[in-house]
């Protein structure tokens, strides 16, 4: 269950900036969850339930933005959408490539007040 | 609030709604200590190796093994990942290597600041090659730089040939994977082919070494790597 840590380390962010701000409240938090990453959204969501309890953040809006996975191929350079760490280009079928998008995993915004 | 009847007439300054770009990586505290790691790791001239794997997959008896066999060669210091027991540290132990364990609890998998303690607590010596034997899991392990060199991933023919489509983000973050248990390989349905070409598919580039800790086919290999990192 890394949700667990993955929840708290946003939860820490979170109320570290509201503090510097001397925010009262944190009415949403933005996060960026690239969908190549491992995070289990069932898990997440289960961990983030308990985890924000009797915080700044119980109470707040969370949206969350799965970004799409996206790879270039070092054969043919092909840009191409991926599903899968695994999947193959979609132009020539090779295994080389390199991730550009969709492993995230950051706080991007939070709205306080 | 009023401290005489509870109401709210005494408001302290309200801050204005505002929006907040933070724009920060979620793991951003646990890299900068995986590099505060690295950097010490890098000055002592420290070789740290992680290793990951499923529960049984064979890293400890692996450890075992190389402790013994390249005694007198290099000078070795592990730090043993458990969640509950210390019987990996005690198998260590009986090798004559420095071991220090960090239980985990309920912890999935070992972070930067706790190898960051229990660096503080045994200073393994400089010139040396340090194993971090990590919790058996091969999900929550892959997120958490721990300031290592080399990542190596322990797969088992007793697994299936399909375990780095299953979890192909550890595969993707290491640097060496290790298929292991090569003896069983007669009993087993394990296609050694798939399971090569499933490891490139996740990873195109990554080296893979077959080896059996049990009757020491291809160590030699697993030697040369080490010695050559
Ligand atoms: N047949 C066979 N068994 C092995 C081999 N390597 C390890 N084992 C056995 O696999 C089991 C789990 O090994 P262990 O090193 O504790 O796995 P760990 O959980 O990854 O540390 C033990 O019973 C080992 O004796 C091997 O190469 N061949
Ligand atoms: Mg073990
Ligand atoms: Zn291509």
């Amino acid at each position: 269950m890394h949700e667990l840590s993955i929840v708290t380390g946003i939860i820490d962010i979170a109320l570290r900036e509201a503090e510097k701000a001397h925010a009262d409240m944190i009415e949403a938090i933005e996060l960026d969850i690239g969908c190549l990453t491992t995070i289990e959204m069932t898990a997440f969501d289960f961990a983030w339930r308990q985890a924000i309890k009797g915080t700044l953040l119980e109470g707040c809006t969370r949206i969350v933005n799965r970004i799409e996975g996206r790879a270039r191929c070092l054969d043919c350079d092909t840009v191409f959408g991926l599903q899968q760490v695994y999947d193959a280009c979609t132009g020539c079928g090779s295994h080389w490539i390199a991730i550009e998008e969709g492993r995230q995993l950051s706080v991007r915004a939070l709205t306080i007040s | 609030m009023c401290a005489t009847c509870g109401c709210d007439t005494v408001t302290t300054k309200k801050a204005s709604r505002q929006v907040v770009e933070v724009e920060r990586d979620v793991l951003h505290e646990n890299n900068l200590l995986a590099e505060r790691n690295r950097g010490y790791f890098l000055a002592k001239d420290i070789l740290a190796i992680n290793l990951v794997s499923s529960p049984g997959s064979g890293k400890t008896t692996l450890l075992e093994r190389t402790l013994t066999d390249m005694k007198g060669q290099c000078t070795f210091a592990v730090i043993e990942g458990d969640q509950q027991t210390t019987n990996d540290a005690d198998r260590i132990h009986a090798t004559g290597t420095k071991v220090t364990q960090i239980n985990t609890g309920k912890g999935c998998h070992l972070d930067a600041h706790m190898i960051h303690h229990a660096l503080e607590g045994m200073r393994p010596p400089g010139e040396s090659i340090l194993f971090i034997e990590n919790v058996g899991n091969l999900v929550c392990p892959a997120m958490f730089d721990l300031g290592e060199k080399q990542r190596v991933v322990v797969m088992s023919v007793t697994e299936g040939d399909d375990k780095p489509l299953k979890y192909p983000d550890m595969f993707y973050s290491s640097t060496l994977c290790i298929i292991n248990k090569t003896d069983l390989l007669p009993y087993v349905p394990f296609d050694i082919e798939k399971a090569r070409s499933n490891v490139h598919k996740v990873k195109a580039d990554l080296p893979i070494i077959e080896l059996s800790c049990l009757s020491g086919e291809g160590l030699n290999v697993w030697y040369e790597w080490l010695l050559s990192k």
